[in-house]
């Protein structure tokens, strides 16, 4: 019966200890080092880390392992654990022309200064289960060396920025950036802080609000600017030293999106753009941000505010998915006191009914 | 029922957390209950006029997130304290703080220009620290409103006369205004914005 | 370069385990901005503090708003409670419950009267709450108006400019339908004549216990980032119409373990052929009354002793 989850100590204990067992699956076969994970599941902890907003791979990779494989449970111990760290130092902003690039394609021009790179990615393959994966002891594979460009490599939004094509933000230092793990976000929200959120939104729930766009919801016309994805230095400038000092290297994918063209009589005609940044290699995500970014855009370019992907309120306060999954299953956590209040309620009225119907048949009869 | 006056210097801790966590209960038990005392302890060694408890309640609720403005009267010490142990930035404008620290309360600012809120946030709003001679309970101005049961007297030195007008005037325009934090060198009292003054 | 000793991770000694997190969890900073929300809530009662919740290691929906008012509370002089549902032993109230004992080493309790911090999921305990204790409550959703307005920068308007016309109109239409204002537990309240605020899942039964209780009233919405407060003695008003006043739920029965007629009941289905009963819903006032000889119809029933708290089961 259900108050049976009373005395719960022991059932709590219990349960860890078979979600131990669970985890750890049939002992005959060898267990899964964190290194393995971090080396063979590495797009699983690139979307660890970057939803769980936090730069770290071994433990993204063994919040994977001790999740058993839930990305979206991993997800929420990399916050949690995320939520503990002191902010030390605010890193400078990263700039994304001088990334060691590993990946770099645009769909908006054949060629591009720096040219495309394929790099490593699944889009040409064939779906096709490959049967020999299933083989243990793999040899290593040889790679065909592409030569990777060397020196700053500009972005193709630039390029079309500088013809006036298209509108960059100017850096501007003296403005207060956002901080959502800082402050609450409050509407209407600064581009900044639409940026966080999404950077840290669910995939899933990105890739489906994007994909509403382009089918209509919204619509906003996007071409792939240019995606690219390797690694950049991150720095900071200490208080006490006053200059900057590179702390790292961390892996980023980028995407931006060239979307329908606004202007009128006193403004030319120019694209509008959509962004997208994430830890690691995550290219589904980057390119479903940027088209959410572009979409909740609308307010700011006097579009209609028509469509779920254009309503800030609706896409930011539900993207987060450790917020969802918590509030979604805290449904299984009793509620039998409200549910008495309704029932209650409910016996009450139903009995109040039948009265009445049973004294309006008697008054009933009494006429005929 | 609740004593009056409350001390809690006994339970002073060597671990910064465990004394942030005692000054804030005696700042939360103040808040929610106006006129009541709280005696925070003696805490040593704070310059040019700084109340050991003022200094105290800085400790538990400022930092970088807060920016705090000190009265003109005090000295280059106070300010440099302050942000050597708060890490919090002092500002020159008193409109934009989120605390204000006055020294000396015969010689308060012009109280309206401390941020009030705005009606859709009226949580953005100053917290005033002002130091004064001594509190007394059981006579003085009547005080009622939320926390209070009844009402409750409360009288204070070295406060300027014209502060609890300020005060009335503070609770008209409820939910905006800015609160208010009363020290001694070891005791304070608090006057949130919902405070009912009778004079 | 400031000093600010307590910014550093795993500075706090107080607590022997979990070396490395900071006592209470929370590191003092977010501690901080915590206690200053508290504050501006405690001096505007009834209205939502926004503050920057943070993700705790509990999920979000279980009691994560409360837990970090608790985290921001608690020292090593008070004396902790957690109940859901009423009940010390629920899972969840067990686990809230152990995670604090965990990174405080608070002393708990299951004793209303004896607790200076009690938190809550759903229920006010029965016993007459005293001026030293503070109850923090759980909330799933701080907005009473989200019902009939979903957008938070609408809902902030309506707080703003008093505009609270459309919760009467949406009361009143429960009325025009089933004949009566058909809410039941998060029903709105009027605090202080000002603000309009959902008390939590709470059963309306509990409403009145919140109208000038002796003690603080915290309220902390993790996942939507909101806390508001109702202090001590503060005016808290049950919605509702001349013509159709505030009402609690009442049971023709009475506590089936303790004969308690004036406390929350929970009913419990007993077997396939349908046999209930009403218990207690707050389990340590049900203890009590049978500790002082008071006895139900049930109570000396074998297959009821579980609820009795006599034979824990063990899986």
């Amino acid at each position: 019966m259900y108050v049976a989850v009373k005395g719960g100590e022991k059932a709590i204990e219990n349960a860890h200890k078979l979600m131990g067992e669970e985890r750890r699956g049939d002992p005959s076969v060898p267990e899964l080092g964190v290194d393995q994970i971090l080396q063979q599941m590495r797009l699983a902890v690139d979307r660890v880390m970057c939803e769980g907003a936090l730069y770290d791979p071994p433990l993204a990779a063994l919040a994977i392992k001790q999740a058993a494989g839930d990305l979206v449970e991993a997800i929420f111990l990399l916050r949690a654990y995320r939520t503990t760290l002191p902010r030390l130092y605010a890193s400078r902003p990263v700039d994304t022309t001088t990334m060691h690039v590993r990946r770099r394609v645009s769909a908006t021009f054949k060629d591009i200064p720096g040219g495309q790179l394929l790099g490593p990615t699944f889009d040409y393959t064939h779906r096709l289960l490959d049967f020999s994966l299933a083989a243990e002891s793999q040899s290593s594979i040889a790679v065909a060396t592409e030569s990777e460009p060397e020196g700053p490599m500009s972005r193709v939004m630039d390029l079309l920025g500088d013809e006036g094509l298209i509108e960059i933000p100017t850096p501007n230092d003296q403005q207060h950036v956002s901080d959502i793990t800082h402050d609450p976000i409050s509407f209407p929200v600064k581009r900044d802080a639409r940026l966080q959120s999404l950077a840290r939104g669910d995939e899933g729930f990105l890739l489906a609000l994007g994909y509403s766009s382009q089918r209509g919801f919204g619509n906003n016309h996007p071409f792939a600017g240019e995606i690219r994805m390797g690694e950049v230095a991150v720095s900071i400038v200490p208080d006490e030293l006053g200059f900057e000092v590179e702390i790292g290297d961390i892996t980023v994918s980028e995407c931006e999106m060239v979307t329908s063209f606004k202007g009128n009589k006193e403004e030319l005609p120019r694209f509008t753009s959509g962004y997208g940044l994430s830890f690691g290699y995550n290219e589904r995500k980057v390119m479903a941000m940027s088209i959410v970014d572009r979409s909740l855009q609308a307010r700011e370019l006097g579009e209609d505010v028509s469509a779920p992907c254009q309503d800030e309120e609706f896409v930011l306060y539900h993207s987060d998915n450790v917020e969802a999954q918590g509030f979604v299953q805290h449904l299984k956590l009793p509620h039998y006191v409200d549910f008495q209040a309704d029932l209650v309620m409910l016996r009450s009225m139903r009995e109040e009914i039948m009265k009445q119907d049973t004294h309006r048949e008697k008054s009933g009869e009494e006429v005929a | 029922m609740l004593e009056h006056r409350v001390d809690t210097t006994e339970q002073r801790a060597t671990d910064p957390a465990l004394d942030n966590q005692r000054i804030f209960r005696a700042i939360l038990l103040t808040m929610s209950r106006p006129g009541t005392v709280t005696t925070l302890g003696n805490l040593p060694g704070h310059p040019g006029g700084l109340h050991p408890a003022s200094a105290a309640v800085c400790m538990a609720l400022v930092d970088m997130d807060s920016p705090l403005w000190i009265s003109p009267d005090a000295s280059e010490d106070v300010a440099t304290h302050l942000k050597f142990y708060c890490g919090c930035p002092v500002i020159r404008k008193q409109e934009e703080c989120s605390f204000g620290l006055v020294l000396n309360g015969l010689d308060l600012p012009d109280l309206e220009r401390f941020n009030p809120g705005e009606a859709e946030y009226p949580d953005r709003s100053a917290t005033l620290i002002i130091q004064v001679a001594s509190i007394e309970v059981g006579h003085g101005v009547r005080l009622g409103g939320p926390g209070i049961n009844g009402q409750t007297l409360l009288n204070i030195t070295g406060l300027q006369a014209d502060f609890w007008e300020s005060m009335q005037q503070n609770r008209q325009r409820f939910p905006l205004g800015y609160d208010v934090i009363l020290t001694t060198e070891t005791e304070i009292v608090s006057l949130p914005r919902s405070v009912q003054v009778e004079i | 370069m400031t000093y600010q000793e307590d910014l550093m991770p795993g500075k706090s000694d107080a607590t022997d385990n979990d070396a490395g997190y900071n006592y209470g969890y929370l590191n003092e900073q977010t501690k901080r901005m915590i206690r200053r929300a508290i504050l501006k809530a405690v001096a505007i009662p009834g209205y939502q503090v926004p503050f920057a919740g943070r993700e705790m290691p509990m999920p979000y929906g279980w009691g994560t708003g409360g837990i970090q008012l608790s985290a921001c509370l608690l020292g090593p002089n008070d004396v902790f409670k957690v109940i859901d549902q009423g009940a010390d032993d629920t899972t969840n109230a067990v686990s809230i419950r152990k995670f604090f004992a965990r990174v405080t080493g608070v002393e708990t309790t299951e004793k209303t009267g004896e607790a200076t911090v009690i938190q809550t999921r759903h229920r006010i305990p029965e016993a007459p709450l005293q001026e030293d204790q503070i109850m923090v409550y759980q909330v799933p959703i701080p907005e009473p108006l989200r019902w009939v307005e979903p957008r938070e920068s609408e809902t902030r308007k309506m707080h703003a400019l008093e505009e609270y016309g459309v919760m009467h109109v949406q009361l009143y239409e429960d009325i025009a339908r089933h004949g009566r204002i058909a809410t039941n537990f998060m029903y709105p309240v009027k605090v202080d004549g000002r603000y309009i605020m959902c008390p939590s899942p709470i059963p309306k039964f509990d409403n009145p216990k919140l109208d000038m209780s002796p003690a603080l009233h915290l309220f902390g919405a993790g996942r939507e980032k909101r806390i508001y407060a109702v202090p001590p003695y503060t005016d808290v008003k049950s919605l509702d119409f001349e013509d159709h006043p505030f009402q609690v739920e009442s049971w023709d029965a009475c506590c089936g373990l303790c004969g308690a007629r004036d406390s929350y009941l929970d009913e419990v289905i007993l077997n396939d052929e349908g046999e209930r009963m009403f218990v207690c819903s707050d389990t340590d006032y049900c203890s009590s009354r049978r500790a002082q000889g008071n006895f139900g119809p049930m109570a000396g029933r074998e297959d009821v002793a579980e609820l009795m708290g006599e034979s824990p089961q063990t899986a």
